[in-house]
């Protein structure tokens, strides 16, 4: 397992390194400039000057294998350096935004938790409501509930989100006003009445990716469930009169889970990418937001940082699956 | 139907029992089989007569229906008083803010939904077939084509779409012009994004039937690659890759709405039902019906595509099928 882990890890490298590659160089083809702010009057010899005081004069080669660097070692360091207050990056140059001239692992820092907490939240509760959606309609095959899961699971990833979203608004929050159409970023949660505020500007984008989430979740445990009920060990449990909880519960469950672990944890980072519509739904300053916004205004080295993280979570998630899967089901046999 | 003629009648004229057999295998070919499963499919079948509604309505619609999507009353007076009317005889969804007649704009977006949907599935259908069966069947371009997949597989799609309309959307439009320089690039790039699933699936079965005896047969004979593939084995994976098409349409409209409702769609004069949606956000409050329309429009065309694809699967299993 050990040494399957390794090599996964290892053979990890190069996929990532081909994938910032092809980031990197189709952003980099995108119109636009640095200097796309600095007023015509500077003469050009000082905007020349400005170019190469951020490095954007160097040919596209130089630049990638200095944003590399600066990905994996500089920004990795200030990390370090952040939370333990050392100085190992003494200053080195980090990935600056060209819009905000920020470094731009700072804008992400700032935008993570609000992406966190509801995308966290929301695939939460989706799975929640998945498993035991899926659980019984798979041992109640064909009945009206399993009919109508079908038909939940079906309308769930075909209403796009951005329609349900409005919808959801449209009723909730400005015709009965129970919940704020926008999600107020500053919000701290300090009391009682702060944490009621959170919990009511949470519940439409957390519902709307919920469902979206738990439709997918729940189709695969149902037909995991139904290839583990036609086994012959359930059967077995059956014959020598175990209860039929404790048969479904016990036997199948933790059968049937060792797939549905799998695709949660594969489908995690695709939820990042589905948080990107709904985050301009609710108008939640995330993540998915910040990307948005640096591609409206050509903001190159910021849509390459935070593409590339979506691919790097891509590509953790993978590794983390097939390990996973290794581990929960012993007749796996990587090595 | 073909049903009604039943295999085991007597035939009434003399006939040779070969003939028989002829006739009822002539009449109840493999399509057949699959066609009186899919039949037995109730919400699948339900969702082949909404699609046909919906796809008749759209393209036949403007033929009836006959006022420009695009027509701007240019006395502007008039064009005030036709602003965001309710519905009305003569309009019957209503009128959006500039006073265009929303019907005909929602069979006009629906047009240009649907032939993006097609299209956009048949680019990726064509890439992830072709890379399917080369990787399946020559075993030195496997290793490559499947780790090209992955690739594909790693990147993060919707992102990197949004990236490509931004990068490409007014250059091509200069040069195509807006309107199919748009269609073209969205086509394209959801093509580009979506052909893996196919590929992996269409290369499973290919490795499969590559061992079978007909392929041994055929090659024994001396029949080159070429033909073994577009004879023997394209036929035989028609299946998962009519089912995997089926379910791409449904995927590249949401995509493309998806790409509208961020603004990086197709212009306000061309519109689709993702652009009419996104157009009809900024006044949801007021008009409501103006976001509603498009939504359930996208919503049951999604749905019904994604049954169909869930009643072919079924249709096409052989294991399931007779049952």
């Amino acid at each position: 397992m050990l040494s399957f882990t390794i090599r996964r890890l290892l053979a990890a490298i190069p996929t990532l390194l081909l994938i910032s590659l092809v980031i990197f160089l189709l952003v980099d083809l995108a119109p636009g400039s640095p200097l796309s702010d600095i007023p015509l009057t500077v003469p050009p010899e000082v905007r020349q000057k400005m170019l190469a005081a951020m490095g954007a004069d160097q040919p596209v080669m130089v630049r990638y294998v200095l944003w590399l660097k600066q990905f994996f070692w500089i920004e990795p360091l200030y990390g370090i350096d952040a939370l333990f207050g050392t100085d190992f990056a003494q200053g080195a140059q980090r990935i600056i935004s060209w819009q905000s001239k920020v470094p731009v692992f700072q804008i992400i820092g700032e935008r993570l938790p609000q992406t966190l907490t509801v995308v966290g939240t929301a695939y939460l509760i989706g799975v929640l409501i998945a498993l035991p959606i899926g659980i019984y309609s798979a041992y109640r095959q064909y009945s009206w509930f399993d009919q109508a899961g079908t038909f939940f699971a079906m309308a769930g990833f075909s209403v796009p989100t951005f329609f349900t979203g409005n919808i959801l608004i449209l009723i909730f929050a400005v015709n009965l006003g129970w919940f704020p159409t926008i999600y107020d970023t500053n919000l701290t949660v300090t009391d009682w009445a702060s944490m009621k505020a959170m919990l009511l500007q949470m519940a439409l984008p957390v519902t709307v990716l919920a469902l979206f989430n738990a439709a997918e979740i729940s189709r695969y445990t149902r037909s995991s469930v139904l290839e583990n009920l036609g086994q012959d060990y359930v059967r077995t449990a059956r014959a020598k009169g175990m209860g039929e909880g404790k048969v479904l519960l016990k036997h199948v469950l933790r059968n049937s889970l060792i797939p549905v672990v799998t695709v949660i944890a594969l489908g995690l980072p695709t939820v990042f990418g589905g948080a990107i519509v709904t985050e301009q739904i609710f108008k939640i300053n995330g993540i998915g937001a910040a990307l948005i916004g640096a591609i409206n205004v050509s903001d190159l080295p910021t849509v390459q940082t935070i593409t590339f993280i979506f691919a790097v979570l891509i590509v953790m998630f993978n590794l983390i699956a097939d390990i996973l899967y290794g581990i929960l089901d012993p007749r796996i046999r990587y090595d | 139907m073909t049903e009604s003629v039943p295999p085991s009648a007597p035939p009434s004229a003399p006939e040779t029992v070969s003939a028989a057999v002829a006739r009822a295998e002539r009449v109840r070919g493999p399509w057949a089989d699959v066609w009186a499963q899919f039949r037995k499919h109730k919400g699948a079948m339900l969702a082949l007569i909404t699609l046909g509604v919906l796809a008749l309505v759209c393209l036949a619609g403007p033929l009836v229906w006959r006022i420009d999507p695009n027509f701007i009353e240019s006395d502007t007076v008039k064009m005030f008083k036709m602003r965001n009317q309710g519905p009305s005889l003569a309009h019957p969804l209503g009128t959006d803010q500039l006073g265009r007649d929303m019907l005909a704009r929602m069979m006009f977006g629906g047009r240009i939904s649907l032939a993006v949907g097609t299209v956009a599935m048949l680019v990726a259908i064509f890439i992830g077939t072709t890379v399917g069966v080369i990787a399946g069947y020559f075993r030195r371009l496997d290793g490559l084509l499947m780790r090209l997949t992955d690739l594909f597989l790693a990147l993060p799609l919707l992102p990197l779409l949004l990236v490509m309309m931004f990068l490409f959307r007014d250059s091509i439009a200069s040069t195509l012009g807006p309107r199919l320089g748009t269609f073209l690039l969205i086509v394209l790039a959801i093509g580009l994004t979506s052909w893996m699933q196919a590929a992996r699936v269409v290369r499973g079965e290919v490795l499969a039937l590559k061992e079978r005896e007909f392929v041994l047969a055929a090659r024994s004979i001396g029949t080159p690659s070429r033909r073994i593939i577009t004879r023997h084995i394209l036929p035989n994976v028609l299946s998962p890759v009519l089912v995997a098409a089926t379910l791409g349409i449904a995927a590249a409209i949401i995509t493309e709405s998806v790409l509208s409702f961020l603004g990086l769609g197709f212009p306000p004069d061309f519109p689709t039902w993702g652009r009419l949606l996104y157009d009809g956000i900024a006044e949801i409050r007021t008009y409501p019906e103006r976001v509603m329309w498009p939504g359930i429009a996208i919503s049951l065309t999604v749905l019904s595509v994604n049954y169909i694809g869930d009643g072919l699967r079924d249709a096409l299993d052989p294991r399931i099928r007779g049952r």
